[in-house]
């Protein structure tokens, strides 16, 4: 199994997504998607920056991957999306049918948010040129082998297996409604917030992260202790989503895992996560594990 | 411009059909349409009695097929779209592009609608369901300024359908499973949001409280007017402060912007609300028809009446109406 580190979600200032991608080039994952997927607002880096980051890590060994917004409205957007897509080196995730049509039949990943529920909708996009397809969050692994068991020949199946897992996106912004901002006066108040701001209900327990227009779950999604399963289900490559502090040891940790080493626990303390979708429960669920010989 | 009017009941179509809806959109009893609700929806028989009672007086029959069907379910939503063009319903509505695929190539003269659940918010998505797998009408999400329903409008292949009045999905629909994160139940896989099943209310010393799967939703003062609760519409804790951190319960109201829609050439303006009664879907229906028939005639002179405003507010989310995404001047 390939390990991913997926797009990036929040907004970093460009300096420091610079040197996230520098350390990312020295780390034992074989895939980096690299582009803005939440907000167009967010311009710290251009497309040519994007580029800039992706010859470096295609120096360094790495397959890049150009991910592209989930949610395309403005005809702003759409132009961006093109020259995306028209960029000749590298290949694109798409996360709406807009990056399907633009891509024109050439090889792509179908990214988490294309609603891909049943191996009819995974063929429709093959024979639009989909390569790879990347489980939607909200999906069991009993709903995954009955996919896999259906799966269009040579498409690549990709997991989502850590990290806050992007949920819902919508046109307001609720960072700036946090701050009692409107979306377009927003100040860009998502630099503030590195890892999103915190939801929580009024029991103070933490439900989503605010993420600009995004909502992600509150707990960190973690599969490590189901590599057999990943295993036999014939999943190709491990998605991880990037964070500002401490990805570098749970990536450490996956790549020690699918290698075959009893890694039982991640190495950050005090963490709490989920991993119900896997389990076919509500998402935010933690279904304990009984690991072999324990 | 059509009025597109919702069913839960047979009681609801009449109501819907007596009142001026030029369509009414419905849904079979079970998960393959988005208001999987206890105790509501169509079988065959029902819908058949529908089909009659609407064709008869001039009105079309949509059937909603919008939620996602997993590879395990798959032959169950294949089997409703067979039954949909076997019944003769008018058009059906539906989300899955695998699905959406089946339907085009098993029955050719189906007429398709994608549903709002395809989050198509752009020209070229819309064009994508319409070259490829042949849609003739799309429902857009509830995220466009009124702008962009203007650009969408005018580079659109297809018809363009618009909600005018009912809860507001903030998110984009389809493009949502925060339901499902706390619940294990979402609109694309269940076809439900915030489920019944899950709601818990409590009595407590700091007043009413709501929960969803054991998740505090809201609370409420004595006195204070409690909603369903929808994820969505809670009150939470985002910084130093408890506020409604997605949206206030409301309801979404066009009417104010009859006359730019129609302008700018939608074809439909649909009432959204299967879960409702049929009191709601006669109210409703009937307020939309006197806007929609008094803004065709004379729309430079078209304004809102006030009893329409007052009797939609009465049936409204949280008694309030808000142009949603519509009224927004920005990207």
């Amino acid at each position: 199994m390939k390990l991913s580190l997926g797009p990036l979600q929040y907004f970093w200032p460009a300096d420091k997504v610079r040197e996230f991608y520098r350390q990312v080039a020295e780390w034992p994952v074989e895939i980096v998607y690299l582009g803005e997927v939440v907000c167009a607002k967010r311009r710290e880096l251009k497309l040519q920056d994007w580029l800039q980051i992706a010859d470096m890590l295609t120096e360094a060994g790495k397959e890049v991957v150009l991910s592209t917004l989930t949610l395309l409205e403005a005809e702003s957007e759409l132009a961006s999306l093109q020259r995306i897509c028209e960029n000749g080196d590298f290949k694109v995730e798409a996360n709406d049918m807009a990056c399907v049509r633009l891509i024109c039949a050439r090889p792509f990943v179908a990214g988490p948010h294309l609603n891909m529920y049943n191996a009819s909708t995974l063929q429709l996009l093959k024979d639009n040129g989909a390569i790879r397809w990347v489980m939607p969050m909200e999906l069991s692994a009993a709903t995954l082998a009955d996919i896999q068991a259906e799966r269009p020949q040579g498409m690549e199946t990709e997991v989502f297996v850590y990290g806050h897992m992007p949920l819902s996106f919508s046109a307001r912004c609720f960072t700036a409604r946090a701050h009692n901002l409107p979306k377009d006066q927003c100040q860009f108040r998502c630099l503030d917030y590195p890892h999103g701001m915190p939801l929580q209900t009024q029991e103070d327990e933490e439900i989503f992260i605010v993420n600009g227009i995004q909502l992600q779950s509150g707990l960190s999604c973690n599969l490590l202790g189901e590599m057999d399963k990943l295993n036999e289900l014939k999943v190709d490559i491990l998605r991880l989503s990037p964070q500002a502090e401490g990805i570098k040891e749970v990536i450490d940790a996956f790549d020690a895992a699918r290698k075959g080493e009893q890694v039982a626990e991640l190495p950050l303390a005090g963490q709490q996560w989920c991993n119900g979708y896997w389990h076919g429960e509500a998402g935010m669920v933690n279904v304990s594990k009984q690991f072999a010989g324990n | 411009m059509e009025l597109v009017c919702p069913a839960g009941s047979l009681p609801a179509l009449k109501a819907a059909v007596d009142n001026g809806a030029d369509a009414v959109y419905l849904g079979f009893r079970d998960a393959t349409n988005a208001r999987n609700f206890p105790g509501l929806n169509f079988d065959m028989d029902e819908i058949s009695q529908a089909l009659d009672y609407a064709h008869q007086r001039g009105s079309r029959v949509l059937l909603a097929l919008n939620t996602y069907p997993q590879q395990a379910q798959w032959q169950q939503w294949t089997r409703a779209v067979d039954q949909a063009a076997e019944l003769g319903v008018d058009a059906a509505i539906i989300a899955d592009p695998g699905l959406l695929r089946y339907a085009a190539k098993t029955h050719p003269s189906l007429r398709l609608h994608l549903s709002v659940q395809g989050s198509a918010t752009n020209r070229h998505t819309i064009a994508f369901y319409h070259e490829e797998l042949g849609i003739q009408q799309v429902v857009l999400p509830r995220v466009l300024s009124l702008a962009q329903v203007r650009q969408v409008v005018e580079t659109s292949p297809v018809a363009v359908e618009v909600f005018g009045f009912g809860s507001l999905c903030i998110m984009v629909e389809g493009r949502c499973a925060l339901s499902s994160y706390i619940t294990g139940e979402s609109p694309n896989t269940c076809g439900v949001c915030s489920p019944a099943k899950a709601v818990r209310w409590e009595e407590t010393p700091q007043g009413r409280q709501s929960r969803l799967n054991g998740v505090l939703i809201d609370r409420y003062k004595n006195g204070e007017a409690a909603g369903y609760p929808t994820l969505c519409k809670g009150r939470f804790r985002v910084g130093e402060n408890i506020i409604y951190a997605m949206e206030e319960p409301t309801s979404l109201n066009i009417l104010d912007i009859l006359p730019d829609l129609m302008q700018m050439g939608v074809a439909a303006v649909k009432v959204e609300g299967r879960q409702r009664s049929p009191a709601y879907v006669a109210q409703v229906t009937r307020v939309m028809r006197a806007a929609l028939d008094s803004c065709a005639q004379d729309p430079e002179h078209y304004k809102p009446a006030a009893d329409w405003l007052a009797a939609l507010d009465k049936v409204s989310e949280g008694q309030t109406h808000t142009l949603g995404a519509l009224h927004r001047t920005w990207q």
